[in-house]
């Protein structure tokens, strides 16, 4: 009787199941089309000249080398600073500051609410203070400044997870053998909190190479045609793709297909770096 | 063995020696130096704001400035009125929450209540990667393909070139993962006892995940809505790439508009002299901007700390 | 009692001879020792003496604040947040909680073993080594490990594998490991809280045949919830209980502090009988 009783609301679930998978779908679908419009889009333009030669008026002559030596450039120079200062600041958080005391709140709700602040804004405190203020003027060593001030926070949060997932007996038997505080957090936990925050640090980095919005208010306004150096004007890969976009030729569009493919690649590969290094990492506990 | 051991012990310093250890201070001093970073960069940005825009309320008066329908700061006569800026990002995002609030709960109430373990670990980093694409490529995509071919052709709407149609469904894909993620996170903290109860009482897969996951995780999916708001109107390239760079005063997501972000980037991207009004109006809008993405970060911060403290 | 609780009174009366009490020499006298958690006072005063080359072990029921007493000996408790420790416990003729005094300094003089064996995520040969670096001790540190592997009986089961990971090691052989690296940097004073709760019997039985063997050299401070433990290995035992508060919150107290001996055979307060005996756990 049982059996041939109709299941109650079966309609109501099959149509509500359809719209669940029809919103995963929205995402994988305009994911495939997204990535299969761009890759037909550059056909013609993803050659070798892409990569060495300079922007040019001309789009069978222009290259993104270096917009693409710029990205290099930042990527290693936010990696450099982010790390260190975000790694420390962590080490604060979690190991050293009196979480009841009202201004260790403060910093930690300043580093949450900072991670939310739209990058333009990051571009306008690099107009204002980087730019203008102390007179760098907009060249590469200002951009890399102000990319690291907006992963930061994302850095920051990173590795206080990675922290806070050391157990705690690991530093009870430090402490225990007469270690002091920066003894133990040095020699037991930070080497176990590394693969974590070497992750997470990739992933920071991979969104600063993504950006484009506060370089368009600290990069170069026109055309770089030679590489860049730390104190010269630079345009970053996003800002060329969106240069070529700008163009009203056609050709142009196609060019920053090509371009997007070249970012897309490099972000593959740092995202693949992150997932390996987790993987390989995870067994240890 | 023995008395070798008394020997060594008492070779040590004695207790009472108040050794303080310099290199731990100098190691605390630096920790605060790097926390400091943080400090100094919120400081930073809120004068960078504060100060020009102050120097431009003095020239243009506030009320002209919020209220006015023109915004032509480069005519002359110039018109400040931030209306027009602020109507193209509030129509883009409501646009992108169109289709992020619908199909990220969607996608997060199926990964989390109806997908296979399996299925589930290969979507989960699927939709990660859609966050970690440039927005400069979704622009791209907006322009070169959903205006043309989507919207003018298979929807043969008349859309301008530029238009918060087109720019507003790209961001809505953009914000998706964010709201799924942070909506399943919620979810799965609901605990299991409440799903069994109601199945045991014959509810069925839909009046669960509807009745009793939902509103028990709701302060987190809310939450994840409050994000998506403010990354929507924090946003540049997208709408700078396809809304275009024509303040509008209008609701009508087919033709040109601009954007809050998209005015300060087309304008700071050009040379605009320093200390000139031209040059302050980055300040201002900029300050509005802050001021809008502050006030729904810290509400989104409160939502998430709720639905942490209930169930952990 | 079963196969290894198989000591009688008798024979814990004969082990826990030695010198008495008065002659051999005192590690630490506490005095007026009490410990707060917030506005909780988790343990009463407490006033005893510890003595060199013995085993002292604490026991009673649980929340009777045994180990709370315990990790004040090497100033554990400063790392609590909110713990509040008072009064005097005097080592060697210094107050281990003047001010002024460093707790680093304090734990390099007194080790402590845990309850679950929490080795580094090092090699064996790092985790031993450990405690020598951070120490500054550079010199022959093949030597130092070597020994202190031998002193915790685990240099035979280890010695051609010192570089592989502590982690896989069995949880009896990390347990020793933890003893080796805190023997490693030649303590006087070695504390363990109920080190072999984690263990199987096969496994407590080696720790305590080592604990027998380390007395020789170093002091011993135990803390076990099994007291046939106490009876096997303690020259004297501490019997500590729980006093319900006014307002509700239990405090630990000492109730009896004597021979072992005497401890299980002919305890003074009644409270320690009830415990002894088994009326209460």
């Amino acid at each position: 009787m049982i059996a041939e009783a109709p299941q109650r609301g079966r309609w109501a679930g099959l149509v509500f199941q359809c719209f669940l998978v029809f919103s995963l779908a929205v995402g994988v679908i305009t994911l495939i089309v997204l990535f299969g419009q761009v890759l037909i889009d550059s056909q013609g333009y993803l050659d070798t000249s892409l990569l060495e030669n300079p922007p040019s008026a001309l789009p069978e002559l222009a290259g993104a080398r270096p917009a693409i030596l710029a990205s290099i450039y930042l990527a290693v120079l936010v990696f450099g600073f982010s790390v260190p200062i975000g790694v420390l600041t962590a080490i604060y958080l979690e190991e050293y500051a009196q979480k009841e005391r009202w201004y260790n709140r403060l910093l930690e709700l300043n580093i949450q609410n900072l991670a939310g602040v739209p990058s333009i804004v990051y571009g306008i405190l690099g107009l204002a203070f980087l730019v203008r203020g102390i007179g760098l003027g907009r060249t590469l060593l200002a951009g890399s400044l102000i990319l690291t001030l907006l992963v930061l926070p994302t850095v920051i949060i990173a590795s206080r997870e990675a922290l806070r997932s050391v157990p705690p007996s690991i530093r009870d038997g430090a402490y225990a053998l007469g270690a002091t505080q920066w003894q133990v957090t040095w020699r037991q936990v930070l080497p176990a909190a590394i693969p974590g925050i070497a992750t997470g640090s990739i992933l920071a980095l991979s969104r600063a190479i993504g950006e484009t919005a506060p370089l368009l208010l600290v990069g170069a306004v026109t055309y770089v045609r030679f590489d860049p150096t730390l104190t010269s004007a630079f345009t970053a890969l996003p800002v060329q793709i969106y240069n070529w976009i700008k163009q009203p030729q056609d050709e142009f569009k196609l060019l920053a297909a090509a371009g997007i493919v070249v970012l897309l690649v490099m972000l593959l590969v740092l995202n693949s770096a992150a997932i390996l290094l987790r993987n390989r990492y995870q067994k240890r506990w | 063995m023995a008395a070798g051991d008394i020997v060594h012990a008492q070779a040590r310093p004695s207790l009472g020696v108040r050794r303080r250890r310099i290199g731990e201070d100098i190691i605390k001093a630096i920790l605060g130096l790097a926390a400091l970073v943080s400090v100094l960069t919120t400081v930073g940005i809120v004068i960078a704001l504060i100060l020009p825009a102050l120097d431009f309320f003095r020239a243009v008066s506030p009320v002209d400035f919020f209220t006015g329908k023109d915004w032509a700061p480069l005519f002359q006569p110039a018109h400040f009125g931030v209306l027009p800026l602020l109507a193209g990002t509030l129509v883009v995002t409501f646009i992108a929450l169109l289709v992020c609030v619908p199909c990220g709960l969607g996608a997060a109430i199926y990964l989390s209540e109806y997908a296979h373990p399996r299925v589930r670990s290969i979507l989960k980093p699927i939709l990660e990667v859609l966050v970690g694409i440039p927005t400069v490529v979704f622009g791209y995509f907006a322009l070169t393909l959903i205006t043309p071919t989507v919207l003018r052709g298979y929807l043969g709407l008349s859309t301008d070139v530029f238009n918060a149609l087109a720019a507003g469904l790209v961001m809505g894909v953009m914000l998706l993962p964010i709201v799924a993620s942070l909506s399943e996170d919620a979810m799965t903290a609901v605990p299991n006892d409440l799903r069994a109860g109601a199945y045991a009482l014959g509810a069925t897969k839909l009046e669960v995940s509807t009745r009793i996951v939902v509103p028990g995780a709701i302060s987190g999916i809310v939450a994840s809505f409050v994000l998506a708001i403010s990354r929507g109107i924090g946003e540049t390239m997208i709408v700078l790439i396809a809304g275009g760079t024509q303040p509008n005063f209008t609701f009508d997501p087919r033709v040109s508009l601009e954007t809050m972000t998209a005015f300060i980037g087309a304008t700071a991207n050009g040379d605009v002299p320093t200390g000139s009004i031209e040059y302050k109006t980055i300040f201002a809008v900029g300050l509005t901007l802050f001021v809008l993405t502050l006030a729904m970060n810290l509400i989104a911060i409160r939502l998430v700390r709720k639905y942490r403290e209930v169930y952990e | 009692m079963t196969d290894l609780e198989r000591k009688t009174s008798e024979e814990v009366a004969a082990t826990s001879t030695e010198a008495a009490p008065e002659e051999a020499d005192i590690v630490f006298e506490v005095e007026g020792l009490r410990v707060h958690y917030g506005s909780k006072q988790a343990l009463k005063d407490v006033d005893m003496r510890i003595y060199r080359n013995r085993v002292t072990a604490f026991i009673g029921p649980s929340g009777c604040g045994k180990s709370t007493f315990i990790r004040c000996f090497n100033r554990m408790n400063d790392l609590i947040v909110g713990a509040k420790v008072e009064g005097r416990i005097v080592y060697h003729g210094e107050d281990l909680y003047a001010n002024g005094v460093d707790p680093v300094e304090v734990r390099r003089r007194i080790g402590m073993v845990f309850q679950k064996p929490n080795p580094f995520p090092k090699s064996i040969y790092d985790n031993v080594a450990f405690g020598v670096r951070v120490l500054g001790l550079k010199d022959d540190l093949d030597g130092r490990v070597e020994r202190a592997l031998r002193q915790a009986a685990l240099w035979e089961e280890v010695h051609q594998r010192l570089n592989d990971n502590a982690f896989g090691l069995s949880g009896g052989q990390q347990q020793r490991l933890c003893i080796a690296r805190c023997l490693a940097i030649d303590p006087d004073v070695i504390l363990l809280d109920e080190p072999c709760s984690a263990l199987d019997p096969i496994s407590t039985s080696a720790i305590e045949d080592l604990i027998d063997q380390l007395k020789k050299q170093y002091t011993i401070v135990i803390v076990t919830h099994n007291m046939q433990q106490a009876g096997r290995i303690a020259d004297h035992t501490a019997f500590f209980s729980v006093e319900t508060q006014p307002d509700g919150h239990r405090t630990g107290v000492l109730v009896e502090y004597d021979r072992t001996n005497k401890i299980f055979t002919n305890p003074s307060d009644a409270r320690t009988e009830g415990y002894v005996t088994g009326r209460f756990g």
